[in-house]
């Protein structure tokens, strides 16, 4: 027999025994499944730069699309952002101290954190509720076409609506009946459908007339975000003072007003995708409730998975194990979830 | 049978009462600075206008901070940067390729079709 054997051992070659990156098989799966859904969320968010860039005129700016807080009103610009941004990374820090509980073979730590962990992400999709239901409802003025055609965001104080006196009786109301409940959906719905008229009345549902009883609003400053044909404004254009409010109403007293109040689902039964905002375009609607709707599942199916492992922890079950690398993983995808949030706020909030 | 060919790398993963230590307070600077990362990042969005004419500037300092964060949280907090070398590479190599890849693509894209409906619209 020519030629020479090469004698292979352990030395030479991987003997199948320790793995090359020293990590266990469970580990580098959970990365490996990190990688792909890192693509997934990468590939939404390009989508989302993508159409950000081939629209025409202008696109909602963060700043002032999310400017409110919870029973605070507007004027807060990114605040309430910043703060699900805070909640979510103090839970990925409790998880990773978690994790390090767990490498001391500390039971009561791990389950002391993972505790924290839970409540955290309980705390951020709780917020992220209000953060869609107040998308969805959008501001109290709206979104308003003017005469000439250009359509304008409001900033500002809307004053408080206290009453609808009845002047006109109707199927249900008489006359001098005096309305106090569900008044600013009513009003709404009224300005919508151009049942708002001239000296402040509103035309209700039964046939009745009835006069708006409403505080006065503040510091209104319209934004130009669209522009008609026949504009001569440009987008960006501020109308302050007075003549915010005297363009404002005389569009809504008009009789066909066009007026949107946040993200409308649907308009003719047919499409079940936000048909108009008042925000901006219509994708900028879609991608908020797609980039942030899949987020938040993830955050809750993280939530879901942490309180499974807490128990495993309580139940004693990791400690009889040896280690704690079940901790570790899931603390791997729940860290996960807190990384694509900070990019989530950055391209979609800030940028 | 018992099987020798597969080792439980957890078991060696243990640290000490001190190590611990060391390893909190490393996460609480962590903590802290990705705090401090946010509340800049929040200043710059709410007091800087983006019609303003630095606006440029700051939107790339946001995507350095952004990118900042997320070295931390993968290096520190998802212990990325405490692996073997090779771990790290074949997890961020391909992906970073890949993505850069298709921010390229999908921009530049975007700028010609925006172009294309602009010249429709004119």
């Amino acid at each position: 027999m020519a030629g020479k054997t090469t004698q292979l051992d352990s030395k030479t070659l991987w003997g199948g025994k320790e793995s090359p990156f020293q990590t266990s098989y469970g580990k580098l799966m959970m990365w490996f499944f990190l990688v792909s859904d890192a693509l997934t969320f990468s590939g939404l968010l390009v989508a989302y730069g993508f159409v950000r860039h081939d629209t025409l005129g202008a696109w909602p700016i963060g700043e002032e699309t999310f400017n409110s807080l919870p029973g605070l009103g507007h004027g807060y610009p990114l605040i309430y952002v910043a703060l699900m941004t805070f909640i979510l990374i103090v839970s990925s820090v409790t998880m990773v101290l978690a994790v390090e509980a767990g490498h001391r073979m500390d039971k009561k730590g791990v389950v002391k954190w993972m505790i924290a962990t839970v409540i955290g992400g309980f705390f951020f999709l709780g917020s992220q509720v209000w953060e869609w239901s107040h998308f969805i409802h959008g501001s109290e003025f709206g979104r308003i076409e003017l005469s000439d055609g250009s359509e304008a965001i409001v900033k500002g104080h809307f004053g408080e609506i206290e009453s609808f006196t009845v002047v006109e009786a109707g199927l249900h109301h008489k006359k001098g009946d005096v309305v106090k409940e569900d008044l600013m959906h009513t009003f709404q719905h009224a300005a919508e459908n151009g049942d708002i008229k001239a000296g402040g009345l509103i035309h209700l549902h039964d046939g009745s007339v009835a006069k708006i009883k409403k505080a006065h609003d503040h510091d209104m400053e319209l934004t130009i975000k669209y522009t008609g044909s026949n504009s001569k404004r440009k987008i960006g254009d501020k109308i302050s003072g007075k003549e915010a409010g005297k363009q404002y109403y005389a569009s809504l007293y008009s009789g066909t007003p066009k007026v949107t109040y946040g993200a409308k689902w649907f308009e003719d039964g047919e499409h079940w995708l936000p048909t108009k905002n008042e925000y901006g375009p219509q994708q900028y609607a879609h991608f908020f409730f797609f980039i942030t709707g899949f987020h938040g599942f993830h955050v809750f199916s993280g939530v879901m998975i942490n309180i499974l492992i807490l128990f495993g922890a309580m139940k004693g079950t990791y400690h009889k194990r040896g280690h704690y690398e079940m901790v570790e993983k899931t603390g791997l995808y729940w860290h996960f979830v807190d990384l694509v949030w900070v990019f989530v706020f950055t391209f979609f909030y800030l940028v | 049978m018992e099987r020798d060919d597969l080792i439980e790398y957890s078991l060696d993963k243990h640290h000490s009462e001190e190590e611990g230590k060391k390893i909190r307070s490393k996460i609480l600077k962590v903590t802290i600075l990705l705090t401090l990362i946010t509340v800049v990042e929040v200043a710059l969005g709410a007091f800087i206008k983006q019609s303003a004419d630095i606006w440029m500037y700051v939107k790339w300092t946001f995507i350095v901070l952004t990118l900042l964060k997320a070295g931390y949280i993968v290096m520190v907090f998802m212990h990325l940067g405490d692996e073997k070398k090779w771990m790290r590479n074949v997890i961020l190599i391909p992906y970073a390729l890949f993505i850069a890849y298709l921010i390229f693509i999908a921009l530049w894209e975007a700028l010609a079709v925006g172009d294309a409906w602009s010249s429709v619209a004119a």
